[in-house]
């Protein structure tokens, strides 16, 4: 019995060296002199104006995937296609792929010289958006897979059968099989779309006030050994990754018990 | 989807430079230490990831939901607040008189940082669905409980460690955001491979960049065939 605790112990305290001691340690810090300090901190223009490339990074990249993942979940479900295989393993490949080096490849295609290079995509926000979308692309699709895999076809064909027309079943039988798994597919895409570093970072030519996200903010201000700037911002990142796993867990137990 | 992923690749392979760009001494540098740094954490993450997924799943204790929420925070949150938390705790400023920044024990904890959740979040649905009749029959018949550990229960929970660890270990091989405060980035020290790539590409190097991120993109690709192989090898029974 005592080997139990021991296992509890040990565990809890891996979790509370890595994780939950330095995350609240940064909120404590942040906040030592007060709120104002940190509240200025986050209103300063850049700041702002980064928060605000962040969310536009998000509004376009997030529907995009989300349509794109229902989409190519479908494909690859119900559909018999050649390089089947292929297709799975490359959606998946942005999830294990270093940021960086996708952040090169996209700079090697649009950049000088490259095959589709001169249309002002680098270091603006087309770049920063693709480089988004590229890193966020397999959440959706991973969630919704397993479901459409589990309902199977027979709901779909009865919908056929009784004269409904291919959107008319989609929207009536498969939707709402579907939801809870690209809400949630479309929560993790959110939390990695706002947390991009690697990509974003190479792809955009980091101007202060122009094509600087939140999270290349927090690196500039860091580097510019403005501590309190480079805490503040990255306290707010944090609390919209809490607000995140809040989410997370309250439509996990949805798509269990579903 | 062609244009988003598989333009951009194309191009990377099309322009990487010759293996001479991969063969100096500090691409080399950077590649073996980020693959010793990325083994070493996929090893660790093989223990304690198992044993916080058997905590949650066959402990009960007060604050369990909150630990099972706490464990996905590194998906959530940036890699760069992560780094910068990793810093803030035990960096040079450090309130508990740890200072590993600038060391290769900072890289070990900023890739333990980020990959904590793969392991777990692959065994636990594993755990949670192994029927504890089977150990049950297994003690009754006399086995210790390392035996039942050993002979009932690892077998069935290894295809998850060994593809938890796998994603572990494709993640902490690409891993930059964290990595990039707090490792120093010291040339044959401690700058892993994509904070190499990144400063070539600062240098206006883009095809030594494209020649180490191939590198990179081959061992992505290989972790992924390989996890795709342990799915079928754990669904083989079902069939």
């Amino acid at each position: 019995m005592i080997g139990k605790y021991v296992l509890r112990f040990t565990a809890l305290s891996y979790l509370a060296v890595l994780l939950a001691a330095p995350v609240g340690y940064v909120f404590w810090r942040t906040f030592r002199h007060g709120f104002w300090p940190a509240w200025h901190a986050v209103t300063a223009p850049d700041a702002v104006h980064a928060l605000k490339v962040t969310l536009i990074l998000v509004a376009i990249s997030v529907p995009a995937n989300t349509i794109f993942g229902i989409l190519a979940a479908l494909a690859i479900v119900r559909y018999r296609f050649p390089g089947a295989g292929i297709f799975n393993a490359v959606v998946d490949l942005p999830l294990a792929l270093s940021p960086v080096v996708v952040g090169l490849a996209l700079l090697l295609l649009y950049g000088r010289g490259g095959w589709l290079g001169g249309h002002n995509i680098l270091f603006a926000t087309p770049g920063m958006v693709l480089a988004t979308m590229f890193v966020s692309l397999p959440f959706v699709v991973r969630e919704v897979v397993p479901v459409l895999r589990e309902i199977g076809t027979e709901q779909e064909q009865a919908a056929a059968t009784l004269g409904a027309n291919a959107v008319q079943t989609f929207l009536r039988v498969t939707w709402p099989a579907i939801r809870w798994a690209t809400a949630y597919g479309v929560v993790l895409t959110t939390a990695r779309a706002l947390g991009e570093f690697g990509a974003v970072s190479v792809v955009s030519g980091r101007i202060a006030g122009q094509t600087e996200s939140l999270t290349l903010y927090v690196q500039d201000r860091y580097q510019a050994f403005d501590e309190t700037g480079a805490y503040a911002a990255a306290v707010v990142l944090a609390l919209i990754a809490v607000t995140t796993l809040i989410l997370m867990t309250a439509l996990k137990p949805k798509e269990e018990t579903r | 989807m062609s244009v988003i992923v598989l333009l951009p690749l194309a191009a990377l392979s099309a322009r990487a430079e010759g293996f001479d760009a991969v063969t100096s001494s500090q691409s080399v540098a950077a590649l073996k230490l980020t693959i010793a740094a990325s083994l070493v954490v996929a090893v660790i993450n093989a223990f304690a990831g198992t044993a916080i997924a058997w905590t949650l799943v066959r402990d009960r204790f007060f604050g369990q939901s909150f630990v099972n929420a706490l464990v996905d925070l590194p998906f959530a949150l940036p890699t760069i607040v992560a780094g910068l938390t990793l810093l803030a705790l035990y960096g040079p400023k450090s309130p508990a008189g740890v200072n590993v920044a600038f060391t290769r024990w900072a890289i070990l904890l900023a890739l333990l940082f980020v990959t904590l959740p793969f392991v777990v979040r692959t065994v636990q649905p594993v755990l949670l669905e192994l029927d504890t009749e089977m150990e049950d029959a297994a003690a009754s018949l006399g086995a210790s409980r390392f035996a039942t550990f050993r002979r009932v229960i690892l077998p069935n929970i290894l295809p998850a460690i060994l593809s938890g660890v796998a994603l572990a270990f494709a993640r902490a091989v690409g891993e930059f955001g964290a990595v990039v405060l707090i490792s120093g980035n010291l040339p044959f020290k401690t700058e892993v491979v994509s904070v190499y790539v990144f400063g070539r590409i600062e240098s206006g190097d883009p095809g030594g960049a494209a020649a180490a991120s191939l590198v990179i993109l081959a061992i992505s690709f290989g972790v992924l065939i390989a996890i795709g192989g342990l799915r079928r090898l754990a669904t083989r029974h079902d069939r």
